[in-house]
């Protein structure tokens, strides 16, 4: 298995310049909205998602990783016809628990990063699902099998996303 | 306590960052308007993001309109012979529903039942979507410098798409009728059903609010019923495609929308509508008849002969019709039209003989002048625009003959004194030569 337990010392912080750390998640959010137009199967991956994960993974600080899922959340929300706060609040957590893994676990493999994005991914639309019912009142329906089979074609396309991104990585 | 604080510190964030996010959750929830309280952060993502959707949409649609306008041009004249084609059966049809429509406005003319018109549209691109499976709504590239506001409707040629619900300077966003928060008024076209259109969390539209024990069939045609007070009365929604026992005493009705929701990319929003009484004068008399009289051929004026009407007396409609083939044609093109049936008028029965051109004229009284009757426009449909004139009988000198049959136009907002006037028919036999 890919995932090795590592120390604080051991593991790599990485950061990113400003047009990076603005420029990646605004993107991400462009084409969330205007991919679906011609293409509505990609609704079902959620790109701030991957995003969100990334950066968190790659920062290793739940404050950091906590504050950019809840930022990035926001502005997916601001987006839709929903109030504001659905997005953010899966996010936050997200967010928070994958800055968190990245400390104790080394993720910079591809299985690792399947593995972990599928994860992630779950523990998003159970937030999600939890809040929009709970506090919002939308009716959703829980589908285990559209659910897991959203949670591997985000990880495949993180994977993918993830590799490209490493290019902007830069050691602290 | 420094040591906790400390060692807690990543936790204690996120606890204080999710209980913010919770507290303006609620308070948005709470608030039944609009939620001005996030009305600042969704100005800023949109202003952010829909430039970039605008620029890439001008450019695809730049790209698709030089290659499909001036360089793929296979097919075009083909396709432009069908169009004509098709222009030409639509006018007949035309003709024929306006025939029913003048009927429909009289009837409620006679109730004082007034009806909402779409009075102004304003055409619209779609730029965006939100992106989300839980919230199905699209961003137009008309805001609020263009005049949208919010709970406009939101139409395409097919059909229905949904309402404007948040209006930004230059872009606004449209809650479609798939959404699980959308409802529409809607009514059975046949059945006469009413009931109210909802969107699934699947994305499907289902029509609530029937009860088990009418009869609704699959592939009957939804309509807005108008009761939202959002969606004129009378746009296709979109056919019933399933038909279960739902819940209690209601049926789960599906509904396959008219408009293609996922592939949208202009749309009309209805940016006035106007709610008046029906005129029943707004459509002037243009008959099936007269339209098909005017396709078919003409033979040129002939000298008058004294004797013309007795020299052939096995054509005494012909005579009549002051040896006018069209008058004759007329009668043809009556029968053939299926005038009896809704298409003609009143005035034109195949089974009564057509009179002459100038049973149509007008005679003043006392006036012993013969009158003529205005020759046939060449566009019969150019005559049922509302604002044109009626055509107004002229006087010819005696011994004159009557080329065809008149037109007769109402004005669109006919003045007490014209209506008063309204010609009676005359034979020739009444015009003192």
């Amino acid at each position: 298995m890919p995932i090795t337990y590592t120390s604080g010392e051991q593991v790599e912080v990485y950061r990113f310049n400003l047009p990076i750390t603005i420029g990646v998640p605004l993107v991400a959010l462009f084409l969330q909205a205007f991919v679906p137009r011609h293409f509505h199967f990609f609704t079902i991956f959620d790109l701030p998602l991957l995003v969100t994960i990334f950066f968190a993974m790659a920062r290793r600080n739940p404050v950091s990783g906590l504050l950019t899922g809840g930022i990035i959340g926001l502005l997916q929300d601001s987006l839709t016809s929903l109030p504001i706060g659905v997005y953010g609040i899966a996010k936050t957590v997200v967010g928070f628990g994958a800055s968190s893994l990245g400390v104790k676990l080394d993720v910079e493999n591809a299985g690792a990063r399947l593995l972990v994005t599928i994860g992630f991914y779950v523990v998003h639309e159970i937030v999600y699902f939890l809040v929009a019912r709970g506090m919002v009142g939308l009716t959703l329906e829980w589908s285990w099998p559209h659910e897991l089979w959203s949670a591997l074609a985000n990880a495949v396309l993180g994977v993918v996303l993830f590799a490209v991104l490493d290019r902007f990585k830069q050691r602290t | 306590m420094e040591s906790v604080l400390g060692r807690y510190r990543n936790l204690i964030i996120l606890v204080g960052v999710l209980f913010l996010q919770v507290l303006g959750l609620a308070v948005q929830v709470k608030r039944t308007s609009e939620n001005e309280s996030s009305r600042l952060i969704r100005i800023w993502t949109v202003a952010t993001v829909t430039p970039l959707e605008k620029s890439l949409v001008w450019i695809q649609s730049s790209t698709y309109g030089v290659w499909h306008n001036y360089l793929y041009l296979r097919g075009v004249r083909q396709e432009n012979r069908d169009l004509k084609a098709e222009i030409e059966r639509l006018r007949l049809e035309q003709v024929r529903l306006s025939q029913d429509a003048e009927q429909a406005r009289r009837l409620q003319a006679l109730l004082s039942f007034k009806e909402q018109y779409v009075a102004q549209t304003m055409a619209a691109q779609v730029i965006g979507s939100s992106g989300s499976e839980q919230s199905r709504s699209i961003y137009i590239d008309k805001g609020n410098r263009d005049g949208i506001k919010p709970d406009m409707a939101v139409i395409t040629a097919d059909g229905v798409v949904g309402k404007v619900l948040r209006v930004f300077h230059s872009t606004s966003l449209v809650l479609l009728i798939d959404d699980q928060s959308s409802g529409v008024g809607a009514i059975l076209e046949k059945s006469r059903i009413q009931g109210v259109l909802r969107g699934t969390p699947g994305g499907e539209v289902i029509l609530e609010k029937v009860m088990a024990d009418n009869d609704v069939q699959p592939g009957e045609t939804v309509l807005t019923s108008g009761g939202d007070g959002i969606f004129p009365k009378g746009m296709p929604v979109g056919k019933v495609t399933r038909v279960t026992q739902g819940a209690e005493l209601f049926l789960n009705i599906r509904v396959k929308p008219a408009a293609n929701l996922g592939q949208i990319e202009e749309v009309l929003v209805i940016t006035k509508k106007e709610e008046r009484e029906p005129n029943v004068a707004e459509t002037g008399p243009v008959r099936a008849v007269d339209i098909l009289a005017q396709r078919l051929p003409s033979v040129p004026d002939k000298p008058p002969t004294p004797d013309a009407a007795k020299a052939d007396p096995a054509k005494p409609d012909t005579a009549k019709a002051g040896q006018s083939p069209v008058a004759g044609a007329t009668a043809t093109a009556a029968a053939a039209a299926g005038t009896a049936g809704g298409a003609g008028s009143a005035e034109v029965h195949p089974d009564k003989p057509v009179r002459s051109a100038s049973d149509a004229t007008a005679l003043p009284e006392g006036n012993p002048a013969p009158v003529r009757p205005a020759p046939v426009q060449k566009n019969a449909l150019a005559t049922a625009q509302p604002s044109k004139p009626a055509v107004v009988p002229k006087t010819v000198p005696a011994g004159q003959k009557n080329p065809v049959t008149t037109l007769k136009v109402a004005d669109k907002n006919p003045k007490p004194a014209a209506n008063q006037t309204r010609p009676e028919p005359v034979t020739p036999q009444d015009n003192p030569q």
